[in-house]
């Protein structure tokens, strides 16, 4: 389908996931997330595929992770509070290094919160997805067209690393509609001769499993993971830079908080403030080195989130506070606006 | 004309803001216009997101209380009935999405059908994937039809592609819309384009109505 159509961001991650070969989609509908599994449902039964709305959150992750440990792309979404209530899958998806896509369309919290849209489960994704030593792949897509491109990614990535990628979205890349080309590229095959799809007895028995009996195993398994984790970091980090090259101030920011920052990148620069931005693709691995870099460069950050202070977190880690980092934000489901952004760049440009 | 103007099609296919523009429309020419957002399936982009320019051009809104709120509750508004009651002023309704959105309608067509002075316009647009063609956009009209208990009595043909819309886009949609008009027996009533496309386009196609865009993310 190389012409290009008209689509929500959940419409268009769902037909992407479809494309990308996921036959096994497990949800439970919330706003503004509900569209994912709306497309699903009318779709999935048309090509053979399997819709199951699940009796809750937690039913749905647990059974992402019986079609996982069959090497089979399975799926499942939610919004905030939802992806809450599965952080208990997401820890043994870890544990079992299964491979899943996890999509999280953020609305406001903490608590059932709002329906409006939110980054604030930065940390979540980032930090505490769950109990244990563990990573996900956190992409975060600021377009429509990224909302589809980025289940490719995110499905090849899980498969290449066994592990889970999530895509943190907000209500905005859910709910808006943009012209999108839904070309994907190549779905990438990998190893699967882990999984657990019945032998006819001729190999030992391939187990799924996070319950280690002996300390000095479950110890090892970490290690192990870490020297996977340490890889990605290497290879996987993504970020996209913005009008860099003279900069002196630099935004931080991902997903819609992107968008508004790119206009107001211009209309600051029309004034001859000379500023850019970093945004952060994948949230982790973070893109530490860049961050760093820019950082012997300019004389002050803004990180630009709607959340009360999260992504500023790793911006400070990244550039080790060689330079102040001034947080411009809006919470609970209100979006910073350009002329938010533009002031606050502007006492950005202020610091000496 | 007919008193009563119902817009309802598939979600996405761009309800709200031609209901916005024809209310507008209407207004400018006069006419008392009452216009009612009866969407219990959209969370975001709302009818409620023109109210100044609603206000401005004296058409009465009537949307939930809860539209562009944290309350995720399908309330319809009592004032709703105000279209159905109310025979001094013409009224445009914008109906939610699909069968699922149509189904809100079913609580005011026994009315409707009873006054018969409405018209019900089916939305399209080629470039949604699940319309994309005129046999899937023609399903997906009888799913509406059947949840909302009124048939459509015309079609507003408004393929886009949003900002990026082209005016072949435009041409190129025309034999879509008038197989889905074969396929049905409705005429056109509408072809719809963006206003920046009008003065061009209004010297190749037929019933051409120019949209602004009210109801948008706002980035």
């Amino acid at each position: 389908m190389a012409e290009k159509v008209l689509m929500k961001g959940n419409e268009a991650l769902a037909e992407a996931a479809i494309m990308a070969g996921c036959r096994h989609y497990f949800g439970y509908p919330i706003t503004p997330q509900t569209e994912v599994a709306a497309y699903m449902a009318k779709r999935m039964p048309k090509i053979g595929g399997v819709f199951l709305q699940a009796e809750s959150e937690i039913a749905a992750i647990n059974m992402v992770i019986g079609a996982a440990s069959t090497g089979k792309r399975a799926m499942t979404s939610s919004s905030s509070p939802g992806i809450a209530l599965k952080s208990e899958g997401l820890s043994y998806l870890a544990g079992c290094d299964l491979p899943a896509l996890i999509v999280n369309v953020q609305r406001g919290g903490p608590g059932l919160g709002g329906i409006q849209p939110s980054q604030s489960d930065y940390f979540h994704a980032t930090r505490g997805a769950g109990h244990g030593d563990f990573h996900m792949i956190v992409l975060a897509p600021s377009s429509v067209q990224e909302m589809a491109s980025f289940v490719f990614k995110g499905f090849n990535l899980a498969e290449k690393y066994r592990m889970t990628t999530m895509i943190l979205a907000d209500g905005t890349m859910g709910q808006m509609m943009e012209p999108v080309s839904l070309e994907m590229g190549e779905i990438e095959s990998y190893d699967k001769s882990w999984c657990a799809c019945g032998g006819s007895g001729e190999r030992p028995r391939n187990i799924v499993n996070s319950l280690f009996l002996k300390a000095e195993e479950l110890e090892y398994f970490n290690i192990k993971r870490y020297e996977k984790y340490a890889e990605i970091e290497k290879n996987e980090a993504m970020y996209e830079e913005y009008m860099m090259e003279d900069a002196e101030i630099c935004i931080a920011a991902f997903g819609i908080a992107a968008r508004v920052s790119k206009n107001a990148i211009d209309e600051a620069r029309k004034m001859g403030i000379k500023v850019g931005m970093i945004r952060p693709i994948t949230l982790w691995p973070f893109p530490k080195a860049v961050f760093n870099a820019a950082a012997d460069k300019v004389k002050a950050f803004v990180s630009v989130e709607l959340s009360m202070g999260q992504l500023i977190e790793d911006v400070e880690l990244a550039t080790r506070c060689k330079k102040p980092v001034l947080l411009c934000n809006r919470s609970g489901g209100m979006i910073p606006t350009l002329e938010d952004v533009l002031n606050k760049i502007k006492e950005a440009g202020g610091i000496n | 004309m007919k008193r009563v103007t119902i817009f309802a099609g598939h979600y996405g296919s761009g309800k709200t803001n031609i209901a916005v523009n024809y209310a507008l429309s209407l207004a400018k020419e006069g006419k008392a216009v009452t216009i009612a957002d009866l969407d219990i399936v959209n969370p975001y982009y709302r009818t409620k997101d023109s109210s100044e320019v609603l206000a401005e051009n004296g058409i009465e809104l009537i949307s939930s209380p809860y539209a562009n709120t944290n309350v995720d509750v399908p309330a319809l508004p009592a004032e709703a009935y105000r279209v159905t009651d109310n025979l001094d002023r013409y009224a445009v309704i914008d109906v939610g999405g699909d069968d699922r959105g149509a189904l809100a309608m079913g609580r005011y067509s026994p009315k409707l059908l009873e006054e018969n002075n409405f018209d019900m316009f089916a939305v399209i647009n080629r470039f949604r994937p699940l319309t994309s063609d005129p046999e899937s956009t023609v399903e997906v009209m009888r799913e509406i039809e059947f949840a909302c208990k009124m048939p459509f009595t015309g079609i507003v043909n408004n393929s886009n592609l949003g900002k990026d819309t082209t005016e072949e886009d435009v041409l190129a949609s025309l034999a879509y819309a008038e197989e889905v008009s074969r396929l049905t027996g409705l005429p056109i009533v509408m072809n719809c384009v963006l206003s920046e496309l009008y003065p061009t386009l209004s010297k190749k196609i037929s019933k051409i109505f120019p949209i602004n865009i009210y109801v948008k993310a706002k980035i």
